[in-house]
């Protein structure tokens, strides 16, 4: 249907080339290196662009999939395809790749602050910019084979060397405890990565023990294990289920991160350039929501079910407590970086609710965060370099100074308290539904979450933009047109996909659907269906003359 | 012969170089010591194939050799270089490979 | 439509209301999405096209306004040439999320209340719109100001025409939003942005309760959209039709600044004045009646909810007219008559079908009379040096002819003047609450009468203190500035007192038209219901009380503000007035019982995440890093020492092994 072509394999390798290309240009080309790397994430959208179209929603679950043996003796294949959720991912990383090209396009090429909290002097080493740009691209080829990946042992490799090119960008470009920052990213995400392994590999033996490979081996091949979860030729044993299922969410949930794994997050977030930031929270973070859905849910659904309640409570922990961390911020990073831990657990409270507004408001909210997130973090990072301090205190009355950057920093929050009309509220929204439908105390407690989101947002915008003019602020230049370029697709595709989500919703309905009947999950039916005959009201309204 | 006096025999060449290793400072004493032992691990394998009756043992005893021989090369010519920037021989004065 | 089956059934059942059998869109109607999509052109063009469009900005943006009124003339004329059922109309835009059962559309429903919102919203928000012209005309960010009004007046229509609840939200954040903005427009005001905060948040409370009701809607019928959910309500159990109830009334609080969610009200008038007409007192704080209206069979089938929407009311009507009294500022006294009078709507829509369409009527009399009087006290302060505290003020009838008439035709109209509008639908709100019967009739009743009379008192004493009595601007006020300078008080121009004028005979003859024949309510009965409610003594003793209790509250003011000096500053007062001049400590309150120990949380866990979560995580590298430390001095680098322990190393396994093998 998709002919043989192999779209998806291209598309993971074409960044990563395009990596090694600009890693490989010689030292001082510093506009070469930039322009290539805009070029290759420009060609890479296409192709992402060209692979959305072709797609078609109606037609098999996984397209444009691809299988090749990698490691016959374990049965691994470099095996791709996606399906709706995992498409409408990879066009987010697609879409927002050129941005965070553009937005960072200075950031590598001065050098960085000293871990004494200096001012920087001298100049930045020769290839800096290169190497930023390269480590880019390598985390976009790698999150595109992670959204991409339909072989457990390929996605845990991929999910894995993530670290190692994310741990350069956070380490190596940044605020004063950048290192301190990239080893605790480090440390934490190996931690995950390192149980999860056990899970892959006991994940493993099960299926080997079931002969699911055939010959007595095993398989990684995720639709070959959910389609036998499903039909219940691999009956796990519960304890068993119950523990590879923690393996893996384990890696998951403090990827997402989902309260109390968060922690690593502010230190990274405040301490990495704005644009690694977004990279870390728009797609990086994404891969573990997504893999919840795509993994947990299809290999483990007893499991899920069993452990939904309690992931739930701790999501719900995570809305409110990340709001209310975010509202006590003193760092303009650092309060973003709550926010998120709160949007975070939106999502992965909208997952394991299971139902289908849960899933597809979650699936529609990775995407959504994706933009809101990189729109305020990205001005934020704009107003800080002007001012070269990151704490709220130091600034105030921005809005008289450069009143396009104050507007679009106030539209990006505005998107980030779930303004209706802006693309994350139906988002939210439907997860909040979803949730309620299944476990109503949940969804009520999430939604006074809607109420600390307005007071995150809206203190910072006061306490930046509004007010007096404050000494140091009189000097910050309005957004320039490379600026410009960056917010603008952000603003509009927040304006778009508020009031019209259709095109994305389309895409992940059927995918939804799928999960959905491999966790046996079905909607809460309406208590009080609308029938047609309904009864009058009672007479009483029939009143006497006056 | 009952081949156990080889075994024997062997296990007292050990103890001795053993107690050179522990005991001795010189580093080339020290040395010899270790070659003590190792040849001591020799006549014990080859006993076993003896005993046996089989060629295991001698072809571990032939894998020693080739190991002992390469490590007296690089082993000797260690303590001679320490031997030309110390001045001393003495085990006991190099204690750089720590932590 | 799959509901017209059951609205006949209940149409022919009783008088009236469950207006939700509806025709498509066509003809005429089918430019019912021009209403909105007007504005919000207009709002958009002048964000986006920044300084490009300075020069011609206002008049753009007044174009916009007036388009929309013009289209809604149409519409109403149009909808006059229609009978009965067929007056209602959606029109199906496009689908916005379908997930599973959640269905929802971008579709507008316009029937008769929406229509008397959409004439309300565009008529006075066009002749605000021109008056603004005249009043921001030396603001430097005029245009911006043009694109908030446009953006309020595309979002408030949107909520009055939305088809289903989810897009109402849209609209009713949507005005929050303009609100917010167009609260704090003058931004470098730090006392501006903390009110335009204040607000947004106060009505996000109110939000979480309109996400809830829907929530509520959601899992009890499986839809949202007015014609099924209005349409089945009958369907739910008591409890779930009480919840969705209070979740609304929640809604409608915040919105209305109704108890107890009314404190960002006062504030708000930090906003420019004709802000304070358009949306706090005119039309977005009304959105609350409108949505209880709109919900009347939800209402209707919980009694529970019904009377806590009338106490809620009660309390409010009192709360304002009591703050109104004492304030010294003229627009936060004009702003606490603001919440008491919605309070007499919400009262009114919570009597259920004997008192929606009197709600409605109160509402757009008071739209007309209380825009009035915001933009007469917009004027004074335009001629006076932006002075608002009224006690700076004093005898400007000869220097503002024209602001005194309109102004006092708005004020008499608002305290019941006989045959002026007031009179009129505020009547009908006391009737209707007698006419409620039993204890509560009595108690709502008298609320309502007492009201009447402090609302009287209230605003003859804004009247008095501005317009007559001794020129007390011309003294330098206590610690004045070295720059003070003498204000000289002057007319306005025409293109603000205009907008004033026409607004005035709105003021004097609406409420007279409406009652011509049962106009208004025979209007509105086939959406809202209505029913005659039993009063228990005569029509006129009622009128007869409410004319002396206004009567009573004029005299007061006037023995107290007119045969006394009024002194330059405020004297103490009794404790009731101290208490009313904060608000009643609403702020205090809030502080206490929320805003505190929400820092006091948030302290706490900005420590704990530090010293908690991250402290453990910390610890356990520290430990794993001491314990390191510690073990790494075993590696002494002596070369005997290691063989030693190779040794024993060797022993213990060996001994370990002959032991295993002899047990």
């Amino acid at each position: 249907m998709n002919g043989d072509f192999p779209w998806l394999t291209v598309m993971a390798a074409l960044p990563f080339v395009g990596g090694l290309v600009v890693a490989a240009l010689p030292a001082g080309k510093r506009v070469l290196a930039k322009n290539t790397a805009l070029a290759v994430t420009l060609a890479e959208l296409v192709l992402a662009i060209i692979v959305t179209v072709k797609f078609s929603p109606d037609g098999d679950r996984f397209q444009f999939t691809e299988s090749y043996a990698w490691i016959k003796s374990f049965g691994v294949h470099w095996s791709l395809g996606v399906d709706g959720i995992g498409l409408v991912l990879i066009l987010l990383t697609a879409a927002l790749m050129p941005i965070l090209v553009l937005a960072s396009w200075h950031d590598a090429d001065t050098p960085q602050v000293s871990a004494s909290g200096e001012a920087p002097s001298g100049k930045a080493a020769p290839r800096s910019t290169h190497a930023f740009f390269a480590l880019m691209l390598m985390v976009e080829a790698m999150v595109v084979v992670s959204f991409a990946a339909t072989d457990i042992f390929v996605f845990y490799i991929f999910f894995e060397a993530m670290l190692i090119p994310m741990y350069f960008l956070i380490g190596g470009f940044g605020g004063a405890q950048r290192s301190y920052a990239a080893v605790k990213f480090l440390l934490y995400n190996l931690l995950g990565g390192l149980v999860m392994l056990a899970a892959v590999v006991a994940l493993y033996v099960v299926t080997a023990n079931h002969d699911l490979g055939g010959t007595g081996q095993g398989t990684f091949d995720l639709v070959r294990i959910s389609q036998a979860v499903a039909t219940g030729e691999l009956d796990m044993n519960p304890t068993a289920e119950k523990a590879m299922f923690l393996g893996f969410m384990f890696a998951f949930a403090i990827k997402a991160p989902l309260w109390p794994f968060h922690t690593w997050l502010p230190d990274t977030m405040t301490e990495a350039t704005p644009g690694v930031a977004v990279l870390v929270t728009a797609m990086v973070d994404k891969v573990g929501t997504f893999a919840m859905l795509r993994f947990c849910l299809e290999i483990f659904p007893d499991a899920s079910k069993t452990f939904a309640p309690v992931i739930v409570t701790l999501a719900v922990i995570g809305i409110i407590y990340g709001a209310l961390l975010a509202v006590g911020q003193t760092d303009i990073k650092r309060l973003i970086a709550y926010t998120s831990i709160s949007h975070f657990g939106f999502i992965i409270m909208g997952i394991f609710a299971m139902t289908t507004q849960g899933h597809s408001g979650a699936t529609l909210y990775m995407i959504n965060h994706g933009f809101s997130t990189a729109a305020l973090l990205l001005i934020a990072g704009f107003l800080i370099s002007r001012r070269g301090s990151k704490t709220i205190a130091d600034f105030g009355g921005v809005q008289k100074v450069a009143p396009v950057l104050a507007g679009t920093f106030l539209v990006a929050g505005l998107a980030t308290l779930s303004l209706p009309g802006l693309a994350p509220f139906v988002s939210e929204f439907l997860v909040l539904v979803g949730t309620y439908s299944r476990y109503e105390a949940a969804g009520l407690f999430a939604t006074v979450g809607i109420i600390l989101a307005a007071l995150y947002v809206l203190v910072l915008y006061q306490r930046t933009m509004t007010g007096p003019v404050k000494a140091g602020v009189e000097k910050i230049r309005d957004l320039n047109v490379r600026e410009l370029v960056v917010v603008a697709p952000l603003m509009a595709v927040l304006l778009v996909l508020g009031v019209y989500p259709k095109p994305i919703l389309d895409v992940v309905n059927p995918a939804v659907e799928e999960t959905m009947s491999q966790v046996e999950r079905t909607d809460p039916k309406p208590s009080n269906p609308i029938v047609p005959a309904a009864q009058p009201l009672a007479a009483e309204t029939h009143g006497g003359s006056k | 012969m009952n081949p156990a006096n080889y075994l024997f025999l062997s296990a007292l060449l050990f103890t001795i170089g053993a107690a050179g290793v522990l005991l001795r400072r010189n580093a080339i004493v020290v040395f010899m010591c270790v070659e003590l032992m190792l040849n001591a691990t020799n006549l014990a394998f080859v006993t076993f194939a003896r005993m046996h009756g089989n060629y295991d043992g001698q072809i571990i005893a032939f894998f020693t050799m080739v190991v002992a021989a390469a490590e007296v090369v690089v082993g000797l010519s260690i303590i001679i270089a320490i031997f030309r920037s110390r001045r001393t021989a003495s085990v006991d004065d190099a204690n750089l490979m720590k932590w | 439509m799959t509901q017209t089956s059951v609205s006949s059934v209940y149409l022919a059942s009783t008088e009236g209301g469950a207006g939700m059998h509806s025709v498509a869109a066509s003809g005429v109607f089918s430019a019912t999405w021009l209403v909105i999509g007007l504005p919000l052109l207009g709002a958009a063009v002048l964000l986006l096209g920044g300084r490009r469009t300075n020069r011609f900005g206002h008049w753009l943006g007044t174009l916009f306004a007036l388009g929309s009124f013009a289209v809604a003339a149409a519409l109403f004329a149009a909808m006059l040439g229609e009978s009965g059922a067929d007056r209602s109309i959606d029109q199906h835009l496009w689908n916005w999320v379908a997930v599973g059962d959640f269905q929802a559309e971008i579709g507008l429903h316009l029937d008769q209340l929406s229509m008397v919102f959409v004439l309300l919203i565009t008529g006075v928000g066009s002749l605000i719109h021109i008056y603004s012209i005249g009043y921001m005309e030396h603001d430097e960010n005029r245009r911006r100001f043009f694109a908030y009004l446009n953006l309020f007046l595309a979002s408030m229509l949107l909520l009055v025409l939305a088809n289903n609840y989810l897009l109402l939200y849209v609209g009713w954040e949507g005005v929050g939003l303009a609100s917010y903005l167009l609260i704090g427009f003058w931004q470098h005001k730090p006392s501006a942005a903390t009110a335009a905060k204040k607000a947004f948040i106060m009505n996000r409370v109110g939000d979480f309760g309109l996400a809830v009701a829907i929530f509520l809607m959601f899992t009890a019928f499986g839809t949202f959209s007015f014609d099924e959910v209005l349409g089945g309500s009958a369907a739910a159990s008591d409890g779930t039709m009480t919840a969705i109830g209070l979740m609304l009334l929640l809604a409608a609080c915040g919105k209305s600044a109704q108890f107890p969610l009314q404190a960002w009200l006062g504030d708000a008038m930090e906003g420019p004045t004709p802000v304070s007409a358009l949306i706090h007192a005119a039309t977005m704080v009304t959105a609350g009646v409108y949505l209880i209206t709109r919900s009347a069979e939800i209402f209707n089938a919980s009694p529970d909810a019904q009377l806590v929407v009338t106490i809620v009311g009660a309390i409010t009507v009192l709360f304002g007219a009591i703050v109104g009294c004492a304030k010294d500022d003229i627009k936060k006294a004009l702003a606490a008559s603001t919440m008491s009078q919605i309070g007499y709507m919400i009262l009114a829509a919570g009597l259920g079908p004997i008192g929606y369409a009197f709600a409605i009527m109160h509402l757009v009399t008071h739209g007309f009379f209380k825009a009035g009087l915001f933009l007469g006290a917009g004027s004074v302060m335009h001629g006076m040096n932006d002075e608002v505290d009224m006690r700076r003020y004093g005898g400007l009838r000869k220097y503002m002819p024209v602001t005194f008439v309109t102004f006092g035709l708005g004020y008499l109209a608002i305290i019941g003047f006989p045959l002026l509008s007031g009179f009129f639908s505020k009547d009908k709100i006391i009737e209707a609450a007698f006419a409620k019967g039993g204890t509560t009739g009595y108690v709502l009743g008298s609320v309502t009468l007492v009201a009447a009379a402090l609302t009287a008192y209230y605003m003859t004493r804004v009247m008095l203190m501005t317009f007559f009595g001794r020129e007390r601007w011309k003294e330098a006020p206590v610690g004045a500035p070295a720059d003070w300078h003498e204000p000289h008080p002057h007319e306005s121009p025409v293109s603000m007192t205009l907008p004033m004028i026409v607004l005035a005979f709105g003021s004097v003859f609406a409420g007279g038209l409406f009652v011509l024949n049962d106009a208004f309510v025979n209007w509105l009965t086939p959406v809202t219901g209505f029913s005659h409610g039993e009063l228990p003594f005569s029509v006129w003793v009622v009128t007869g009380m409410a004319t002396a209790m206004v009567a009573l509250g004029v005299a007061v003011a006037y023995v107290q503000y007119a045969r006394r000096e009024v002194p330059a500053v405020a004297p103490q007062g009794s404790l009731v007035t101290v208490a009313a001049r904060k608000d009643l400590y609403q702020d205090s309150i809030n502080e206490g019982l929320v805003m505190r120990p929400g820092q006091y949380l948030t302290r706490l866990l900005v420590w704990l995440d530090g010293r908690g979560i991250d402290g453990f995580v910390g610890g356990l590298a520290a430990f794993i890093g001491g314990t390191s430390s510690r073990v790494r001095k075993v590696q002494t680098g002596f070369v005997r020492s290691y063989a030693l322990s190779m040794f024993g190393g060797t022993a213990v396994v060996v001994a370990a092994t002959l032991m295993a093998r002899m047990a």
